[in-house]
């Protein structure tokens, strides 16, 4: 109880000095930009419903206008890249999950291609291509959720509600595969468990058909509604030239009208085969970001089309016996099978040296994978290019000048997943 | 443009900085002199051929083991235009880990060193606002150091009864 108070008071100190601080900041932009010189400061989260996760903004207000904010990271750090240097390879996947979990996919197939990039594995054609179907799937769903919250945040929860049929089909299909639905680890170094089985196919399949439908519908709700438009338009923009120079990548970036994405100028997994279009917006707000998103939604739609209509035949794995665990049948009856068993359960397995850098088209941006590995058992050193923890930086430059109202909206539109914030 | 015209572009201008390079999976490694770092980010970023304009991420290593450089700073570097990356490595001695910063270069680069100042301890001369990031202000240490194991997971002293099993 005592320590509770005492960390209290802790808080509202830290609190009172930031106030102090900010206030010196801002005494000379005072007589400027006030309309009566009374200026506030309001605690923006860290669990503030608005805030969809847990970040904390401390705010200046003059009135309703937004003078300067200050951010605290860090509130659910869970030293995932101090953890990943005590595991076994395939034990750092479902570390990778808890990321951006919105797309938890994306983020374990890029780890477990990292992997296979140090060890040069040749990963079969199928496996690409179910890889780049979860993979879209992935990205589907993510910025699903995140323009569905820009409409919350809106005032528009109807165009909450209704993709969420839609998302709760996607995170069937991930069930089939995987067994889990929102942490996934799916997927293995060098292919996945199992094949897609029959009621996969019948899923994809319907979700193929029905989802075009109830996409244009949810987008109808959005797209040209006076209100939304008169809400989003000019809020929280950036220009491409302030966004390269915060390294901001992903839909955010290509609001702005740059046109980079990993799939396109380093293909990974066969991305190089699919027929797609980036889009790109104009001026880098609120509502750009959400048309690039909508419209990432149709292109993914296309690629899942093509890699299910063109999936070849083969196996759903690599020949890799060092990370894929061999069938029960054989870990009775061979040997090396039941060496390899005990090795990947005992995670004796071990990597070249090696220093590798892969990077996959997050649902944010590029998600990167920095692996050094010293020839043992867990990496020497793994770090992640987290999108998230990189662009969230440009969050007080975006809404200055704004209202708080258009800050809550610039923060959902930004899609900051906390989880890969503070990683 | 492949990475051996990238070294030769770089090492024509600054060859005295340049301790060592090699590749590694199609990318460029190359050490650079840790007192030279703004000087060759701000060359690499306006140079008209590189155009290195791109910041993607900066790593702190610890080698505990290689006396006087034991933490390496690694920048990565990414060329749009030519499609190609870089990484620029800056070996620092752990008694004093003090290197520029690059902040006015990137703005990016802002949370980027302190979460390497977080983590490792390197110290960012010139950063705007050095402190620690995702661990708490009191934290006495930097916690990414392998001075600092994890658990070893085959330890036996454990008594399970303090953790909820029996």
């Amino acid at each position: 109880m005592l320590q509770e108070k005492i960390k209290m008071i802790d808080f509202l100190e830290d609190f009172n000095n930031m106030q102090e601080k900010l206030k010196y900041k801002n005494q000379e932009n005072l007589s400027k930009e006030t309309i009566d010189g009374e200026i506030a400061t309001i605690n923006f989260g860290p669990t503030h419903p608005a805030t969809h996760g847990i970040f904390q903004n401390i705010l200046q207000i003059d009135g309703e206008k937004i003078i300067s904010s200050e951010q605290t990271v860090g509130y659910i750090h869970r030293a995932f890249e101090k953890l990943a240097e005590r595991r076994p390879y395939n034990q750092i996947t479902p570390i990778t999950d808890r990321l951006n979990y919105c797309s938890s996919p994306i983020n374990n197939i890029g780890w477990e291609m990292t992997v296979e990039k140090l060890i040069g594995a040749e990963i079969p054609k199928r496996v690409q291509y179910m890889r780049v179907i979860i993979m879209e799937l992935a990205r589907i769903a993510d910025h699903l959720i995140c323009n569905s919250v820009v409409g919350v945040d809106a005032g528009a929860l109807t165009s909450f509600f209704y993709p969420f049929s839609e998302r709760e089909k996607i995170y069937e299909l991930y069930e089939e595969v995987c067994g889990a639905r929102l942490t996934t680890n799916i997927g293995r170094i060098g292919g996945f468990e199992r094949d897609f089985n029959e009621t996969f196919h019948t899923k994809l399949k319907s979700f193929l058909k029905t989802f075009p439908k109830a996409f244009e519908e949810f987008n109808s709700m959005l797209e040209r509604n006076r209100i939304f438009m008169d809400r989003t338009k000019g809020a929280g923009p950036i220009s491409a030239e302030r966004a390269l120079n915060y390294s901001i990548t992903g839909p955010n970036l290509r609001a702005t009208g740059v046109d980079y994405d990993v799939r396109v100028s380093e293909p990974y997994s066969s991305y190089e085969d699919f027929d797609f279009i980036i889009p790109v917006g104009v001026n880098g707000d609120t509502y750009d970001r959400f048309m690039v998103r909508q419209e990432e939604i149709r292109q993914s739609l296309r690629i899942i089309n093509q890699a299910y209509n063109n999936l070849p035949e083969g196996s759903y794995k690599a020949d890799l016996p060092e990370f894929l665990l061999p069938p029960k049948e054989e870990v009775y009856n061979q040997m090396e099978a039941l060496i390899y068993h005990f090795k990947i359960v005992m995670g004796e397995t071990e990597l070249p040296v090696g220093e590798v850098y892969h990077a996959v088209e997050g649902g944010n941006g590029e998600l990167g994978y920095y692996l050094i590995s010293d020839g043992g058992r867990s990496p020497y050193r793994l770090q992640f290019r987290r999108p998230c923890f990189i662009y969230y930086q440009a969050y007080p430059e975006m809404i200055k000048g704004m209202t708080i109202s258009d800050a809550v909206l610039t923060l959902s539109s930004l899609n900051v997943i906390a989880g890969e914030l503070d990683a | 443009m492949t990475n051996e015209d990238i070294y030769k572009r770089i090492s024509d201008h600054f060859s005295s900085y340049i301790i060592a390079s090699d590749e590694t999976f199609g990318i460029l490694n190359i050490e650079i002199n840790p007192n030279k770092n703004t000087e060759i980010l701000q060359w690499l970023k306006e140079d008209s051929i590189l155009q290195f304009s791109f910041l993607t991420n900066i790593a702190g290593i610890h080698y505990p083991d290689s006396t006087e450089r034991e933490i390496a700073v690694v920048y990565q570097l990414h060329s749009w235009r030519n499609n190609s990356r870089l990484r620029l490595k800056a070996y620092l001695s752990i008694d004093n880990p003090t290197i520029d910063s690059i902040v006015h270069l990137y703005n990016g680069a802002n949370w980027m060193e302190r979460e390497t100042f977080d983590f490792f301890g390197v110290n960012f001369k010139n950063h705007p606002d050095l402190r620690r990031i995702l661990n708490e202000d009191s934290m006495d240490y930097f916690p990414m150091r392998k001075e600092h194991p994890l658990e070893d997971a085959t330890r036996e002293d454990k008594d399970d009864r303090f953790f909820g099993r029996f």
